[in-house]
């Protein structure tokens, strides 16, 4: 709050009210629908619903699949993260480095920012067509049959594959920044002081980006688990079957289609926990940034 | 002085590499776009570039298709657009004045407002997707424009980044207009609007491009198809790729290219504002 601020009432209550009605409409309630329909078991053929307490947390943690849905999101979500900002981090820093043709290398790795996820899925799609897809064709060289949707893992790769070029960008941007941050003075320094560069690179400009890569790990994180959304759903193309699918999917799956609003909302709640754990661990890690610089 | 060159060159090589993997996918979207769809089922994509283009846009565009015959691409452009640009603009008005509201007046409840306010970043849309979708049902709003926006407005995020922009105006400047005689709407439209031309530029592009590309809120909002978005189309044209006896690529392919060119051309046109925005709204 500005010291010298107005000292109104009237007014900066009308200016918060719209933004305080639509999230109580559209945020607190549906959060408090949640939480409350998860100690429910709703009838399936809309006839009431009867409490039945930790019943719906219980019978998740006790199944097969909800266990096995969870293990694939994790995996799912660690290489993803992992190789996007891999990725992304040597583009970054080469794209950094290079003085000609650094604005058009910019912009052709960056456009993919503005692609929407099931866009990416669908060209995933046309890219593993199973009888003539170039990534099929591609394994069929190397001796391999790809089959999209029909073998668990191929159908991964593709999602894994999909996810990892459409979050590409919005890393690279941030390793970018991180990069053209770092003082000039410094980084001659570090050229006096140590003549390799891949050492320069590890001792110096690494731990410089650290900061930046905590935040895009969780950004990354949070993205694999829900923006993924649109990539899962059309690469399996709406029908999920035995094909592998993320808990955000699954809450989709059970909730929408198989009209299972308890066990739904159960895994919603989870899901929040899981955010809101991410989302503290990120408020502290951005807390130390603070004493880093 | 050989040796600068040579990694130079692999410097290249690496930046190459990278831009062939981002770009790759796009042009193989455009080179099938410009076949015939028997073409394709027999071959795949190729190398040639065919004179197909206008015969696929003409049927993806304004050729109606699903059930109800009143979706054509043009009518998923519009409802693109008004998703997007209402997104956007909605989200920067409500978040300014929230914004303004919390930074510039004493308020006995600005403390509770704020962290109100600022929960909602916890706790993206998906992990409450059904109930919100039962409220907004339950409202009468299933199918229409206000359904599918204001909920996605529900997050603090424009609020929170006008928050930290207006902390960062000079204290001065509220002091001098209160000398001047100005109130706080004053104040608002004369000084603090035009002040932030720049951050409400880069919100709009921020906003608009992820306005455009929601998915699973329209998938399950939107049911009539001519409500349909160019994004949330794209569900239903994978679908029809599986079923039909002659899959019509040329036409899914466009589809999917006219969904992606519009955000793709604000971002990279307006790259350093877009660049500005999104690394300065982390902190």
């Amino acid at each position: 709050m500005k010291r010298a601020g107005f000292t109104t009432v009237s007014l900066p209550v009308m200016l918060l009210l719209p933004q305080l009605i639509i999230i109580a409409v559209f945020f607190y309630w549906p959060t408090v629908v949640a939480l409350q329909s998860s100690f429910y078991l709703q009838d399936p053929f809309g006839f009431g619903s009867t409490f039945v307490g930790l019943q719906n947390y219980a019978d998740l943690f006790s199944s097969r699949e909800y266990r096995k849905i969870a293990w694939f999101t994790v995996i799912f979500s660690l290489l993803v993260t992992f190789f996007s900002l891999a990725i992304a981090l040597v583009l970054a820093v080469k794209a950094d480095k290079v003085l000609r043709g650094a604005r058009t290398y910019r912009t052709l790795l960056m456009w993919v920012y503005a692609v929407a996820p099931p866009v990416a899925g669908f060209i995933a799609v046309i890219m593993f067509n199973q009888s003539w897809g170039p990534m099929t064709e591609f394994f069929g060289l190397l001796g391999y049959n790809y089959m999209v949707g029909v073998n668990y893992n191929d159908t991964a790769f593709a999602m894994i594959l999909a996810s990892v070029w459409k979050q590409v960008p919005v890393n690279f941007i941030f390793f970018l920044s991180g990069l053209q941050s770092i003082p000039r003075s410094v980084r001659e320094a570090a050229l006096i002081d140590n003549r390799s560069a891949s050492g320069r690179f590890w001792d110096v400009t690494f731990p410089l980006l650290a900061p930046t890569g905590f935040f895009l790990l969780i950004i990354n994180i949070t993205y694999s688990l829900f923006e993924t959304f649109g990539i899962v759903d059309t690469v399996v193309k709406g029908e999920p079957g035995n094909n592998p699918m993320t808990l955000v999917y699954k809450v989709y799956v059970d909730g929408f289609r198989g009209n299972d609003l308890g066990g739904s909302s159960a895994q919603s709640v989870i899901l929040m926990v899981l955010v809101l754990a991410l989302t503290v661990f990120q408020f502290r890690l951005i807390e130390r940034r603070i004493h880093y610089t | 002085m050989r040796k600068p060159k040579l990694s130079a060159v692999a410097d290249h090589a690496v930046l190459i590499a990278g831009s062939l993997f981002m770009m790759l996918p796009l042009l193989m979207l455009l080179q099938m776009t410009t076949i015939p769809d028997t073409e394709i089922i027999r071959n795949g994509p190729s190398l040639t570039i065919g004179d197909q283009f206008d015969d696929n846009f003409e049927k993806a565009m304004f050729q109606a298709s699903g059930f109800s015959g009143e979706n054509t691409g043009l009518s998923m452009l519009k409802n693109s657009f008004i998703l997007g640009i209402g997104f956007a603009v909605g989200k920067i008005v409500i978040g300014m004045m929230a914004a303004y509201a919390i930074v510039y007046f004493r308020l006995r409840f600005a403390t509770l407002a704020f962290w109100l306010i600022f929960t909602t970043l916890l706790l993206p849309l998906e992990v409450r997707i059904l109930p919100s979708y039962e409220v907004v049902q339950w409202l009468g709003m299933l199918n229409t424009y206000q359904g599918l926006i204001i909920p996605l407005i529900a997050s603090a995020t424009a609020t929170f980044f006008f928050r930290q922009f207006f902390r960062s105006v000079p204290e001065e400047l509220v002091e001098a207009a209160r000398i001047d005689g100005a109130g706080p709407v004053k104040f608002f439209i004369d000084i603090l609007v035009p002040l932030s031309q720049t951050m409400i530029a880069a919100m709009f592009i921020i906003m608009f491009v992820y306005g455009w590309n929601q998915y699973l809120w329209p998938t399950m909002i939107t049911t009539d198809e001519d409500m349909y978005t160019l994004v949330r189309g794209i569900k239903q044209i994978v679908q029809v790729l599986e079923g039909a006896v002659v899959p019509e690529f040329g036409r899914s392919n466009v589809l999917a290219l006219v969904a992606v060119i519009p955000p793709v051309l604000v971002v990279v046109f307006f790259q350093s504002w877009f660049v500005k925005g999104l690394t300065e709204s982390d902190k």
